[in-house]
């Protein structure tokens, strides 16, 4: 048994557990050519650069800005796409639309970027319909302004489906008789919707939302690397996009894992707190 | 020793109610169904047509996409001539089959891995069970961020090396809870009867565990599958070597950023002047596994990944 369970173990203990020692490197002036022990210790110093650092509070600003348009926009969106399946009586079609939704969630970030840039940069699709149409260009891609509504449609485009799924479960373990006795009481769709749709699916609703704001720091690190260049750090620069920056590519490795280390807590703090909030409201949340 | 009831039964897919309209409740207005009807067709068309213009336009005659403005609906001469050129030995044919063998042999061992974990953590009797299974609940809550984990892959020599698009991301806490919840519903009075019989714990595994959780094992393994195939940020950190790069790193180089094709065109001309089908073959290069592998395993999703997040 210990033979079964030893492969797995090593490897969360190792880049789990082990590498929260990495961390040490925050109290450092991390110098990757002496080494953990060769660096100098300098105690709080990068914690305390980070609060007068305006590059790093400008990532973060950007980040709970994308998180909230997360959170409007690409939160509820699946909410909404499963209630519209669910209603769907026709199985196949059903069905068909279920598996073409799903598609995208395992297409990698890669081709998802190149995708919404074949269509809608200066050169694409898009502004090609628009100049054969004599109205000008508009460039989507470069734009700074237009950058974070375009990550937000990416990721719904991206995930939607995807997030459609537990709630379609949800939905279909909802007893049918309560839809009937609340139809011959004489409650429309509106009123079925909201006193027996709505009521069933709460608690994942809030489940869902705990996770998400337990993430609301991290707001998909891939996609934005691969577009950040395209519209410079001042609208790009997230936290996650900061600590490579700084770290890996800027060489100052001890103060982006001090960053790194603030938004993992930050993070672990924010779902617990979100979990008792939940339980505070009646639910279930995610853990007891 | 046998096992006597079929597998197919015991790992159904939960029953799905038949979609017929109940009796108290009236056929929609006919308004309502028309935007329903509306409102799938556009979330379908936004799936669909982006992939059939990426292909489309892979299969264009150049002088088809260059007199269309760079991309085709529906190529009017299909031919091969854009994947016959990045896949004649050059770069993009080295990255996919680099993509291929980390996607092979790191859905193999995270599945390993994964599977063993999963079995040790769902019998009652295992040692230390209870923590080991915190130990990994919290790595859920609290992930080590990027330079500690690439402290640890430098730190392991793995810089450069295949082994760090694979290491780092071994084992899936989730989906180890999917395989573990699985596992758990598997009716214990089985196992207890095999243990008596004299099967040890790795024949039980293989003989009655795995057999009745195929379709658990099938999605965990997709999952991984596509987890490795598209992996991009692990060969962003830890390859300098751009001769090691696997399709997705390639694939930004060349569609993303936009540089030449370098290494794989007969001639120079045809990159110059025919560039989009060639980068939609790349495109289309980087999707086709998971075209291929997903109608297989599609049907699988709803309970895979159900079990999995109904138990945590």
């Amino acid at each position: 048994m210990l033979a079964l369970l030893a492969p797995a173990l090593v490897y969360f203990l190792v880049f789990h557990y082990g590498a929260l020692f990495g961390y040490g490197i925050a109290f450092q002036d991390y110098v990757p050519f002496l080494g953990v022990s060769g660096s100098d210790w300098v105690g709080f110093g990068n914690f305390e650069k980070l609060f007068t650092d305006p590059a790093m509070w400008h990532a973060a600003l950007n980040t709970l800005e994308l998180s909230a348009l997360q959170l409007i926009f690409f939160f509820p969106a699946p909410i909404a796409l499963a209630m519209l399946l669910h209603s769907i009586t026709a199985a196949p079609v059903r069905k068909f639309v279920q598996s073409v939704v799903y598609l995208p969630h395992f297409i990698s970030w890669v081709i998802v970027v190149a995708l919404f840039q074949q269509f809608l940069s200066s050169t694409g699709v898009l502004n090609g319909w628009l100049g054969d149409a004599g109205l000008g260009t508009i460039d989507v891609i470069a734009n700074p302004d237009a950058f974070k509504p375009l990550m937000v449609a990416q990721i719904i485009w991206k995930d939607c489906g995807w997030g459609t799924i537990i709630f379609l479960a949800a939905l279909y373990n909802v007893d049918e008789q309560l839809y009937e006795s609340a139809a011959i009481d004489g409650a429309g769709w509106a009123r079925r919707t909201w006193h027996v749709t709505l009521p069933a699916i709460r608690p994942l609703i809030v489940l869902l939302f705990i996770l998400k704001l337990g993430d609301i720091l991290s707001v998909g690190f891939e996609q934005i690397l691969l577009q950040r260049d395209s519209v410079g750090p001042e609208a790009g620069e997230v936290l996650d996009t900061f600590v490579y920056y700084t770290g890996v590519l800027g060489g100052d490795w001890g103060y982006a894992s001090a960053v790194g280390l603030i938004k993992g807590i930050l993070g672990a703090g924010l779902v617990i707190l979100a979990n008792k909030l939940a339980h505070r409201l009646g639910e279930e949340g995610l853990y007891r | 020793m046998t096992v006597a009831f079929s597998s197919r039964r015991s790992t159904a897919e939960p029953k799905v109610k038949a979609p017929r309209r109940p009796a108290w409740q009236p056929a929609p207005h006919p308004a309502i169904t028309v935007l329903k009807v509306l409102a799938l067709v556009v979330v379908v068309a936004l799936v669909l047509l982006p992939c059939l213009v990426v292909v489309s336009t892979s299969l264009a005659g150049q002088q088809e996409v260059i007199a269309n403005g760079g991309w085709v609906i529906w190529p009017t001469d299909p031919t091969f001539d854009a994947y016959r050129e990045v896949l004649t030995g050059g770069v993009v044919t080295r990255a996919t089959l680099i993509s291929a063998g980390v996607t092979i042999v790191g859905t193999t061992l995270s599945l390993l891995c994964t599977i063993g974990m999963a079995y040790a953590l769902s019998r009652p009797n295992t040692f230390a069970g209870k923590p080991i299974t915190l130990l990994v609940l919290f790595t859920l809550l609290f992930t080590p961020g990027m330079i500690p984990t690439y402290l640890v892959v430098t730190g392991m020599g793995l810089k450069d090396t295949y082994a760090s698009l694979i290491v780092p991301v071994l084992v899936n806490a989730f989906n180890l809870v999917v395989l573990r919840g699985f596992f758990q519903r598997i009716p214990n009075e089985l196992i207890e009867a095999a243990k008596i019989e004299g099967a040890g714990e790795v024949r039980i595994l293989t003989r009655i565990v795995l057999p009745l959780s195929k379709a658990a094992v099938a999605v965990v393994g997709l999952f991984y599958a596509v987890q490795y195939w598209n992996s991009f940020f692990g060969a962003v950190l830890y390859l300098d070597d751009s001769a090691k790069w696997p399709i997705q790193l390639v694939l930004r180089q060349y569609v993303i950023q936009g540089s030449p094709i370098a290494g794989s065109l007969a001639n120079a001309e045809a990159m110059v002047s025919a560039p989009n089908s060639i980068q939609m073959a790349v495109v289309v290069l980087a999707m086709l596994p998971i075209i291929c592998v997903y109608p297989f395993l599609q049907r699988h999703f709803m309970s895979g990944v159900l079990t999995g997040a109904v138990k945590s």
